[in-house]
């Protein structure tokens, strides 16, 4: 934790000194170009390797009663059965975290010893809070990259400012990310299991989350930048047309420098769980293995000779020997001549 | 060999479409520069309330320290850093000299999607007067 929160600390201070000592461009424009590159690179090369392996065994976890007979209601989207019922189950999953919504935690009880289960929602909320503030967040800095700013934006930042409070209006978006942020944090480190657990590809992630929301959070309320030439210098980059950097606070040089740190590290990092979630076995296969045979894809392919077939080879013999069979000489003789469109002529006439 | 291509194709052009979306939704617009504010021309109108480069950056605060001095504490005289003083009204000395708002404030605020709410009561000019 030392480390990543003194990696993290380092990167903060190189940027913003930096971008002081009139590095702008590498920390501002350079720095976030690399990290779309190695993002957007990273992130295929991380989904196509997925893509690539086999999934030897259907392993799909099933949350709830698998269809039986009809008087026992099944759970169609926690145990899916059908093509729909598992998008059903990857909606949920993406866009309200269903499995963390189960989440238990359980405790022994001293008096007479007995284990006892709770429900703990605490990571579920708090998890979905921080994610849909990021989303939040991002969308909003569309307002930075187009022009003319589509109207949908103008709603997003209504209702994220609806309370009104104070000059530049507070978003609710901010307030909860930081609150998201610190229960996220705070839980690694109170819960001793938790600590014990917790390495530095969870808690580098979390600084650098922490400082591009905290340099964000400053440049709006405290430390203000000159938001119009931002966007200036911002269009600038997608325009691929470099343009000024006077003037700009450096927060927002150490603002872009965290977030393309978080960038470069993602498809390398736990982060990668952003296109994980949607290649999961346990989640994406239905849950129809009594139904469905789910055949290893590295399997060599089998040659299979059944009993049927045997029969066929060895009938006469069998017969001969005495050997009781499944379809009798006279059956089988019938069977052939009737294929081979003979009439049938009944044993006896011989 | 790739397993399930038709879903993770489409999934990563999707995906990549989205993430590129500032760079191509951006081919072929203008390039973007300052918004181009009308600035105040008269006679008595030739400076701000404060520097230049201090009210691009700060004129929400000071709004806020306007409106907190005269609502709370009835403080209707303000003294700028250069010894001046000023009325603290939104509509009578920034829209004073700041009359043109459409091709001034919104242009900018526009152009940021900043939409402050402050005219649903405040009354701000009419037109380009
Ligand atoms: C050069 C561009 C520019 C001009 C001109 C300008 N503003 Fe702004 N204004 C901004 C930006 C950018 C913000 C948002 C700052 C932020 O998001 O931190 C803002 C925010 C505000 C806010 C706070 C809004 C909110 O809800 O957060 C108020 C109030 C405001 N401006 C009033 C005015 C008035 C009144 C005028 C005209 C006299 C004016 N501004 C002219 C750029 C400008
Ligand atoms: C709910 C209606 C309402 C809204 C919205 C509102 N105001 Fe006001 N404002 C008032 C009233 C009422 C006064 C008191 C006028 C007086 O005492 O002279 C006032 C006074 C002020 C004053 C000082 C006196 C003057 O005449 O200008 C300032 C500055 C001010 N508001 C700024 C703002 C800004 C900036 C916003 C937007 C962020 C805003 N107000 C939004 C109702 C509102
Ligand atoms: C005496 C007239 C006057 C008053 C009153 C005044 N301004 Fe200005 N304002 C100007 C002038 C002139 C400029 C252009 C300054 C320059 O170009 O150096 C300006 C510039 C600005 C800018 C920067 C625009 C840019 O070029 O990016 C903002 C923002 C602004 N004013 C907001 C306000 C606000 C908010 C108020 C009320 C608190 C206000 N002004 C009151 C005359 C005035």
């Amino acid at each position: 934790m030392i480390v990543s929160f003194v990696a993290a600390l380092l990167i903060g201070l190189a940027a913003w000194t930096g971008s002081q000592a009139g590095l702008q461009y590498l920390f501002g424009m350079a720095l976030p170009l690399l990290a779309v590159v190695v993002f957007i690179g990273g992130m295929i090369w991380r989904v196509l390797y997925w893509a690539k392996s086999p999934v030897p065994f259907a392993i799909p976890t099933t949350g709830g009663q698998e269809r039986s007979l009809d008087w026992i209601k099944p759970a169609r989207l926690d145990t899916p059965m059908t093509k729909a019922g598992v998008v059903g189950r990857m909606l949920l999953e993406v866009l309200l975290f269903r499995s963390l919504f189960r989440n238990t935690t359980t405790r022994v009880d001293p008096q007479n010893m007995r284990i006892t289960y709770f429900s703990s929602k605490w990571l579920w909320l708090f998890a979905l809070l921080f994610h849909y503030c990021f989303l939040v967040t991002f969308i909003r800095h569309f307002r930075f990259f187009l022009e003319p700013v589509p109207v949908c934006l103008e709603w997003v930042e209504f209702f994220d400012g609806i309370l009104q409070v104070g000059v530049p209006t507070l978003f609710l978006s901010n307030v909860l990310i930081v609150c998201a942020l610190l229960f996220l944090f705070l839980r690694r480190i109170v819960n001793p299991k938790l600590r014990y657990i917790s390495m530095a590809n969870d808690y580098f992630p979390l600084f650098l989350i922490m400082g591009l929301v905290g340099t964000g959070i400053c440049m709006r309320y405290f430390d203000k930048l000159d938001v119009a030439q931002a966007k200036v210098f911002i269009m600038g980059i997608v325009h691929f047309s470099p343009q000024s950097v006077e003037g700009l606070n450096p927060l927002f040089f150490t603002h872009l420098t965290f977030l393309s740190v978080l960038l470069i590290i993602f498809p390398f990092s736990k982060l990668v769980h952003m296109g994980g979630v949607f290649l999961s076995p346990t989640r994406n296969l239905p849950c129809n293995t009594r139904q469905v045979r789910h055949v290893n894809p590295w399997n060599k392919p089998t040659v299979f000779h059944t009993y049927a077939e045997y029969e066929d080879d060895f009938r006469e013999p069998m017969a001969e020997a005495g050997l009781p069979l499944e379809i009798s000489l006279e059956e089988a003789q019938a069977h052939d001549n009737e294929k081979s469109g003979k009439p049938v002529e009944p044993a006896s006439a011989q | 060999m790739l397993y399930n291509a038709k879903y993770i194709i489409p999934g990563l052009v999707v995906a990549v479409a989205a993430f590129t979306a500032p760079f191509w939704l951006n081919i072929g617009t203008p390039s973007y520069t300052y918004p181009d504010v009308a600035v105040p021309t008269g006679e008595d109108s030739k400076q701000c309330v404060e520097p230049k480069e201090w009210m691009r950056t700060q004129h929400m605060t000071l709004l806020n320290t306007w409106r907190d001095e005269a609502v709370r504490f009835d403080k209707r005289t303000y003294v700028a850093t250069d010894g001046k003083k000023w009325d603290i009204s939104l509509q009578n000395t920034c829209l004073g000299c700041h009359a043109n708002k459409v091709d001034f404030c919104d242009k900018c605020h526009n152009s940021n999607n900043v939409q402050p709410y402050c005219w649903n009561c405040h009354v701000a000019p009419k037109g380009n007067e």
